[in-house]
C-alpha cells in the first residue's frame, strides 16, 4: 500500500508537478549525491521545495530521501501523518521539546547507516517568501556525528513564489536550483555554520533575483 | 488529422529531415576538423532543433484538439517563462493565476471556431479584467508597471501565438490545394512556421558571412543590415516557391507574405532581445538546450503569426 502510494506520488504528482507545471533550471546537477549516506541541505520557502528536490533524483534514490520535518506541523491529523510517514518517509523532529534532539539523532543515524539521504531545511520554517532566513545550528550536531556523509547545499528559487506559506493556490513559475560544492565537517560548529551560510548566500547571489515584495 | 500526408507535407518533412541531417553532419565535421574547440553549444542546439521540428510537425498529424492543446502548452511555457523573468509583485499572485487561466479559454475559442471571441477575448476582456482584479487586491505601489508588464506578456505569449492555432481553422478553399481535406489550414501553419524559423537561421547565416553595419546595436549587436536584407530576400524567395503548395496566395501576394514574415520575424526577435537586455539576461530561460528559453525560439512567431494570419484571412477567407 505505502509502496504503491509512493510510486503514484512520485510519477503521478512529483514528476509532472516539477517538470510540467513548474519547470526546473538545474545548475551543477553532477554535485547531487548518487548514493547515500549524504546530507542534502536546502533553503525552505514552500511545500514545493520537497517536491522539487525529490524530482531531481531517479525513483530508486528518491525513495531513499528522508526529509527531516516538524512533527507538530505534519502530525496534525491522521491522514496527513500517515502520508508523511509512509509516503514521504519523513524523520519527525519535535520542535517543542529539547529531548526531541536525542530521538532525532538516533533516527538520523539509523537512516544514514542504512545508506539513505537526509534532507534538511536548517531555516527551520518556510518563513517569508523567497528570503533566506537564519540557519539554526541543530544541523551541526548531525553533521558532527556523521563526518563521513558529505553535505550538499542546494539553493531553490521560485518555489516560494509558486506556493508561499499561507497560500492555497499554486501559480506556476520556473524554479532555479543551484547545487553548491559539497561541504564536510570542519571540526568546529561555528565555523561549519559560517561556511554553510556563506555558501548559501553565494548561491543566492548567483541568480541576481530581484526582491519579491 | 489536421493534415493529410500528401506530397507537399511529405516534402516539408523530408526537407526538414535533410536540413537537420546536413546541420548534424556539418557540426560533426567541424568537430573532427577542430577537435580542440568546444562545439557543445552547437551540438545541443542542433539536437534541440531535431526535437522541436518533429514535435511540431508531428503535432499537426494528431487530431485537432491535440494539436491545439500542444500549441496551448507552448503558450503556457512561454508565459511561465515571461512571468519568471520579469519582476512581479507578490500582491499579483492571483492576477497571474487568471492570466494563466486565459490560455485554455483563448484556445477553446479557437477549438469551437468562434472567431469574434477569439479576436477580442484578450484585447478586450482580459485587458479590462487584469487591472480590475488588481484594483480589488488594492496594492497601488507599482500598479502601472505591473498592469503593463502582465498584459504585454499575455498579448505576446498567448494572444499572438494563438494565431498559429487559428490558422488551423481557416477553411481551405476547395479546388486549389489538397482538395481531399478541404478544412486543412494546417498547411498554412506549416508554411508560416517553416518560413519563420528558416528566416531566423537565414538572417543569422547572411549576417555571419557578410554582415558589418549593425541595425540596432544597443538592442541586439548581432543583427546586421546584410543579415536582415539577405535573410528577408531569401525568405521571400522561399515564400514564393512554397506558396502554390501550401497557401491560396497568388504570386504577387506571396511576395508580400514573404516580406511580412521576414521583416516581422526580425522585429519579433529584437523585441524579445530588448526585454532580455532590459532585465540583464542573456537567455529567456534554459528549457531548450543550445537555444535558451521558449521565448528565444518563438520570439519571431509572436510577430509573424498574427501578421500572417490577418494577411491571408483578409485576402482569401
Amino acid at each position: 500500500m505505502a509502496r504503491l502510494c509512493r510510486f503514484l506520488f512520485f510519477f503521478g504528482l512529483v514528476k509532472p508537478l516539477a517538470s510540467l507545471v513548474l519547470g526546473l533550471n538545474v545548475r551543477r546537477r553532477h554535485w547531487l549525491p548518487r548514493r547515500g549516506p549524504a546530507i542534502l541541505v536546502a533553503n525552505h520557502n514552500s511545500h514545493l521545495d520537497t517536491v522539487v528536490l525529490l524530482s531531481l533524483f531517479p525513483y530508486r534514490l528518491a525513495c531513499q530521501l528522508r526529509p527531516v520535518a516538524a512533527a507538530d506541523y505534519f502530525f496534525r491529523n491522521r491522514a496527513l501523518a500517515w502520508f508523511v510517514v509512509h509516503v514521504l518517509r519523513i524523520i519527525p523532529l519535535d520542535r517543542t521539546a529539547r529531548a526531541g534532539t536525542v530521538h532525532l539523532l538516533k533516527d538520523v543515524s539509523e537512516a544514514l547507516a542504512a545508506g539513505e539521504i537526509l534532507l534538511l531545511f536548517p531555516e527551520g520554517t518556510r518563513g517569508e517568501p523567497e528570503q533566506l532566513g537564519e540557519f539554526r545550528s541543530g544541523i551541526a550536531h548531525i553533521v558532527k556525528a556523521h563526518p563521513e556523509a558529505p553535505v550538499i547545499p542546494v539553493f531553490v528559487h521560485g518555489a516560494g513564489k509558486a506556493l508561499p506559506r499561507g497560500e492555497a493556490i499554486l501559480v506556476p513559475f520556473f524554479c532555479d536550483i543551484f547545487v553548491g560544492e559539497p561541504l564536510h565537517w570542519s571540526g568546529d560548529r561555528a565555523r561549519f555554520m559560517d561556511q554553510l551560510s556563506a555558501r548559501f548566500h553565494q548561491l543566492a547571489a548567483e541568480g541576481e533575483f530581484p526582491a519579491w515584495t | 488529422m489536421n493534415i493529410p500526408l500528401t506530397a507537399p507535407f511529405l516534402g516539408v518533412l523530408l526537407g526538414t529531415l535533410a536540413l537537420l541531417l546536413l546541420a548534424s553532419a556539418l557540426a560533426f565535421l567541424l568537430q573532427r576538423r577542430h577537435p580542440e574547440r568546444n562545439y557543445q553549444e552547437l551540438h545541443s542546439r542542433i539536437h534541440t532543433w531535431w526535437i522541436i521540428a518533429f514535435l511540431f510537425l508531428g503535432s499537426l498529424l494528431a487530431p485537432r484538439a491535440v494539436t491545439l492543446a500542444f500549441f496551448a502548452f507552448i503558450s503556457f511555457l512561454a508565459l511561465k517563462e515571461y512571468f519568471s523573468l520579469i519582476p512581479t509583485r507578490r500582491a499579483d499572485r492571483r492576477v497571474l493565476f487568471y492570466a494563466y487561466a486565459a490560455i485554455p479559454v483563448q484556445y477553446f475559442w479557437v477549438y469551437v471556431n468562434w472567431y469574434e471571441m477569439f479576436a477580442i477575448f484578450i484585447p478586450v476582456y482580459m485587458f479590462l479584467f487584469i487591472p480590475l482584479r488588481m484594483v480589488m487586491i488594492g496594492e497601488t505601489a507599482g500598479f502601472l508597471a505591473a498592469a503593463g508588464t502582465l498584459y504585454w506578456g499575455l498579448m505576446t505569449t498567448v494572444y499572438s501565438l494563438s494565431h498559429l492555432g487559428a490558422l488551423l481553422l481557416l477553411p481551405f478553399p476547395q479546388g486549389r490545394v489538397w482538395t481531399s481535406e478541404p478544412a486543412s489550414g494546417a498547411a498554412l501553419v506549416v508554411y508560416l512556421a517553416v518560413l519563420t524559423q528558416l528566416n531566423d537561421v537565414l538572417q543569422y547565416v547572411w549576417g555571419k558571412s557578410l554582415g558589418r553595419r549593425k541595425v540596432v546595436p544597443k538592442v541586439s549587436p548581432g543583427k546586421t543590415w546584410a543579415g536582415v536584407i539577405g535573410g528577408v530576400a531569401t525568405t521571400t524567395l522561399l515564400a514564393v516557391l512554397l506558396a502554390p503548395y501550401f497557401t491560396p496566395l497568388t504570386r504577387r501576394e506571396s511576395v508580400l507574405a514573404g516580406l511580412l514574415i521576414g521583416i516581422g520575424g526580425f522585429f519579433g526577435d529584437i523585441t524579445v532581445s530588448a526585454v532580455k537586455r532590459d532585465l540583464h539576461r542573456k537567455d529567456s530561460g534554459a528549457i531548450l538546450p543550445g537555444h535558451g528559453g521558449i521565448l528565444d525560439r518563438f520570439d519571431s512567431l509572436t510577430y509573424t503569426a498574427p501578421l500572417f494570419f490577418h494577411f491571408v484571412r483578409y485576402l482569401h477567407f
